[in-house]
């Protein structure tokens, strides 16, 4: 019934427009029209968003939803209105437009300075992270990747924490920097290839060197994203100092970007780069994953912790991503790639819900004791029995539980780095150890025991509006982790494709 | 003596020369009504000053109307070559009238409020509107120094406007001396190429300096004239002048300077570097590839430290002067089109963020230092919003217009193959978004130091309002002023 819908220009700007609609309803003297109409336009956005999942062709890797329009000449280069979407990138646009109705439900009494402009901020952001999983055109991605820089950067700043201003300098600067490289090797490509289509230069033939350097290009600017170590720094600053509904959206949505942009532009398009150096990536995810779950261990801040857990699980996905050429060399089959990748995907998509979930979690602790020390809670359980139950879930899932959705990716990438090299597999499994030790402990002192103070047993139990956006992801993290075939299968075809595609070399031919 | 006369303008007015009249109908014009300003303003006190700023404004509106009207698609030479109309001379003219204009208008409550609303104010930037004009289209080394010189007395004038102020009077002392120093330079240098080429007619020096690449006397001139260019421009390290006197003068004045010359000092550029020694580009490319990576670097890492927001735009400005000098650098098409869209996509923004300086001020309140602009987001949501488009443009982020002018001369320079050049200038253009952020930072994230909304003209709000959603609206549709800049170059 949507066929010829404009869907995802639909998906896109519904939201920017709304949220500048929300931005028009004023100040603070309209806070409860703002939300209601930030709400609507979510909801509504969301429902846009379904008929991209129920009319999706899964039997195809052929972008779907297309839309191609000229928009202008730079110069001598056509740039283009090109949207359309694949299996891979489909889902984390479900994902950002469900995420965004949970973050203004949970932002709803909360946010009481400059309402309008949070929900507003939210909206826009939504439309331009779903521009990026949408755009074909390298231009018309860049100018969705940066924009949305903006609306963070003012979130973060105005509603985050004490040292706010800090992490949200230190958070711009980062992306922006390693952006500026992409962009560089954008413009390199597109004098080869004589416009910046995406799937013309999938298909650009480009040397070593060239593919060397362009890949490290992305890496700067994927690597800040995602984040790997060791250029992760930002991401427990800005995690910390945001808002909740700041957090989530960073750690459910912004991180996918930058393994996204591995997906679509670093195995694509350097295929024979990343083959080379897909030791270093193994390595840094390698690193990421170990590493980086000692240090979340000793963590004293909810929010620190879980901003660390996230680093560390996105070491899985670019795990997934780049380990199939050892798999090769290993099995002498590409079969397990597939697995290493769509392992990936799923822990993305995981990740996004099983952290979202986390940091509202901490929030609605953190709305009623103002404070994400662990030292200073302790037997929440007695006085938020409900809260409780939600806590110890989602924490279950983050630590990888079968069952939970967090169990599927991680399961699926361990099992391919069997294939590839028993020591991956070995290292890579720490994690169901770690994360369980951090996640769990972390539970332990804050939700178990006894009473710890005063505070902790004033505390009263999660309201209505609280127990509807935690049971909402905690539906949808049971589903997958019980059901992943319809997440696997819509993605089957993409990955497939695109393992076709990187395993052949794009070096030109002598 | 035959190479004599193809440089001395005739100086007897025969009926040819009559024929071309027309040609500078608009710089004619533009002469005759300044003078009926300049007398009209005899017979006006401080409460009727109105009608001179009525004529003024007048005067540059008529002005663009009649360029665009009798726009010239063709190159025509007029007097002896020493003139030339242009497509690109006449879209860089209506651009100098319409900015002056809003300069006009951004400065006038500024100008009452500090007793300096006087008619000297509009005689002298209408007399440098006609020296850029002049500048804009000459094609005689005569011509170009005729305007240049016309142009800079304006300036060194209306620096000095404020009389009592010692800090004005400083800055235009520097700003003379300096100005005067780099107006030798640029006749040694031309003196020098007339004696290797025999003329100071562009057209006879483009086809001399292909033949005569190797002359040395040839090269000692062009660095000359590269360094009067360079200081006209702002350029590291003929910079020295420009932040004290962007902070010296009023802000009505560093509006007037900081815009519409830039455009004249572009095409400058353009007369003398590409017109006129264009053969000489393998030289004066790597002259102007060091005065470009010094400018940006000087101007981003200095930039950072200023706690005075004039003098900080000053700095912002040798940045992006070193940056539109890549277009140059790129020697095509392409990359001069990209370096005359990124001048006017600057002066839009730079005309913007001054304006807004000048919004905030009150009697008695210059509103220059970072400061003040503390909490503006609590003040006035759209005004910060307006000065959030500036800033975030001219630091280069989507979707704003200033993104497109970077990409479209980073695309110029990778074209010819030197990418390196353009990964520094994104690496300093990184470093430079740290002070545009902190702006940023000091109007959302601050809490204010008062509390009451801006006030402010009618006429000032709604034109400042328009210039940032131009900038945001320039950057959905760039193609409107890109097409232009490539139309016009071709």
């Amino acid at each position: 019934m949507f066929v010829g819908w404009p869907l995802l220009s639909l998906v896109i700007w519904t939201p920017i427009i709304g949220g500048i609609l929300v931005l028009a309803t004023g100040g603070d003297k309209n806070a409860t029209e703002a939300r209601v109409l930030g709400l609507v336009i979510a909801i509504v956005t969301f429902l846009l968003s379904i008929p991209l999942y129920t009319d999706f062709n899964a039997n195809t890797a052929a972008m779907q939803f297309i839309e191609f329009h000229d928009w202008f000449y730079l110069g001598s280069w056509k740039i283009y209105y090109h949207l359309g979407v694949d299996g891979i990138a489909m889902p984390l646009i479900l994902l950002t437009s469900f995420m965004t109705v949970i973050v203004i439900i949970s932002a709803w009494e909360v946010i009481q300075f400059k309402a309008a402009q949070y929900m507003a901020a939210f909206l826009i952001m939504e439309g331009l992270m779903i521009g990026v999983f949408s755009a074909l055109d390298a231009a018309l991605f860049y100018v969705f990747w940066e924009a949305m820089l903006i609306p963070m950067f003012i979130v973060i700043g105005i509603w985050g924490g004490p040292r706010r201003v800090y992490a949200t300098i230190k958070f711009f600067l980062y992306t922006f920097l390693g952006s500026g490289f992409m962009l560089v090797a954008f413009i390199y490509m597109a004098s080869k290839a004589g416009n910046f289509e995406i799937l013309q230069l999938h298909a650009l033939k480009l040397s070593m060197k060239e593919q060397i350097l362009i890949f490290f290009a992305f890496l700067f600017a994927f690597a800040v994203k995602v984040p790997m170590w060791p250029v992760h720094t930002w991401l427990p600053d800005a995690h910390v100092e945001a808002p909740t509904g700041g957090s989530v959206i960073l750690a459910a949505i912004m991180l996918k970007l930058g393994a996204y942009g591995f997906l679509r532009f670093s195995l694509p398009i350097t295929p024979d780069a990343s083959h080379a150096l897909d030791w270093l990536m193994i390595l840094l995810s390698l690193v990421a994953v170990v590493y980086i779950g000692f240090v979340a261990l000793v963590q004293q801040d909810m929010k620190k912790l879980i901003a660390y857990s996230s680093i560390s699980h996105m070491g899985f996905v670019t795990l997934g991503f780049f380990i199939m050429w050892t798999i090769f060399t290993h099995t002498g089959s590409y079969k397990g790639a597939v697995t290493g990748i769509e392992g990936g995907m799923v822990q993305m998509i995981s990740h996004g819900f099983v952290s979202g979930a986390m940091f509202l979690c901490v929030g609605v602790m953190y709305d009623r004791l103002h404070s994400r020390q662990i030292s200073d809670y302790g037997g929440v359980v007695n006085t938020m029995p409900t809260f409780a139950a939600f806590m110890v879930f989602f924490a279950m899932a983050n630590a990888g539980l079968p069952g939970t959705s967090g169990f599927v990716g991680e399961f699926l990438v361990i099992l391919a780095s069997f294939k590839a090299n028993f020591w991956y597999a070995f290292l890579a499994a720490t994690t169901l150890i770690l994360g369980a030790a951090y996640t769990l402990w972390m539970v332990k002192r804050v939700i178990f025991g006894a009473v710890a103070n005063d505070k902790v047993a004033m505390l009263t139990d999660i309201n209505s509006r609280e127990f509807l956006f935690l049971s909402l992801l905690a539906v949808i993290v049971l589903f997958f982790g019980l059901y992943p075939a319809p997440l696997l299968h819509v993605m089957d075809a993409s990955v497939a494709n695109l393992v076709k595609h990187v395993v052949q070399s794009k070096l030109p031919v002598p | 003596m035959e190479v004599i006369s193809a440089y001395v303008p005739s100086a007897v007015l025969n009926a040819h020369t009559i024929s071309q009249l027309p040609l500078a109908l608009p710089e004619l014009l533009l002469l005759i009504l300044t003078s009926i300003i300049l007398v009209v303003d005899l017979f006006v006190n401080d409460k009727t000053r109105g009608a001179t700023y009525i004529l003024a404004q007048a005067t540059l509106l008529g002005l663009a109307a009649l360029t665009i009207v009798t726009f010239s698609s063709k190159a025509q030479l007029a007097f002896s070559g020493t003139f030339i109309r242009d497509a690109m001379g006449d879209l860089l003219k209506i651009f100098v009238y319409v900015i002056t204009f809003a300069v006009f208008l951004y400065s006038k409550n500024y100008l009452k409020a500090r007793d300096l609303y006087r008619g000297e104010y509009y005689t002298l930037g209408l007399f440098g509107v006609l020296g850029m004009a002049i500048l804009i289209s000459a094609h005689n080394f005569l011509t170009v120094y005729l305007g240049l010189e016309l142009l800079s007395l304006c300036l060194y004038a209306m620096v000095a406007l404020q009389r009592d102020s010692s800090v004005a009077s400083e800055s235009a002392m520097k700003y003379f001396v300096l100005g005067a120093i780099a107006s030798g330079m640029l006749l040694y240098g031309m003196s020098m190429i007339y004696g290797a080429t025999g003329s100071l007619d562009l057209a006879v020096i483009s086809k001399q300096a292909v033949v005569a690449q190797h002359n040395i006397v040839l090269i000692f001139g062009l660095v000359f004239v590269i360094v009067g260019i360079a200081f006209k421009l702002g350029a590291v390290p003929f910079h020295m002048w420009l932040p004290d006197v962007y902070q010296g003068s009023p802000t009505a004045v560093t509006v007037y300077l900081g815009s519409a010359p830039k455009i004249a000092a572009f095409a400058m550029l353009m007369r003398l570097l590409v017109d006129g020694l264009g053969g000489l580009h393998v030289q004066w490319q790597d002259i102007l590839i060091i005065l470009s990576v010094a400018s940006m670097a000087v101007g981003n890492l200095i930039a950072i430290v200023q706690t005075n927001i004039k003098r900080m735009l000053a700095y912002s400005t040798i940045s992006h002067v070193g940056f539109l000098m890549l277009g140059v650098i790129a020697v095509s098409k392409d990359g001069y089109a990209s370096a005359m869209f990124y001048t006017l996509v600057y002066t839009l923004m730079a005309l913007g963020a001054f304006g807004m300086i000048m919004l905030m001020s009150r009697f008695g309140f210059e509103s220059e230092m970072l400061d003040d602009f503390r909490g503006l987001n609590q003040r006035s949501p759209w005004f910060a919003f307006v000065m959030l488009i500036f800033m975030f443009s001219m630091a280069g982020v989507p979707p704003f217009v200033g993104f497109w002018a970077k990409l479209a001369v980073l695309k110029a320079i990778v074209a010819q193959d030197m990418v390196w050049l353009a990964v520094v200038a994104v690496a300093f253009s990184v470093i430079g978004a740290f002070y545009y952020l902190r702006i940023i930072k000091l109007m959302y994230f601050d809490t204010p130091q008062e509390s009451q909304a801006l006030e402010g003209a009618t006429d000032l709000r709604v034109l400042l309002s328009l210039n940032g959603l131009a900038i945001l609206f320039l950057g959905f549709k760039p193609d409107l002023l890109l097409a232009l800049c490539n139309t016009v170059l071709r």
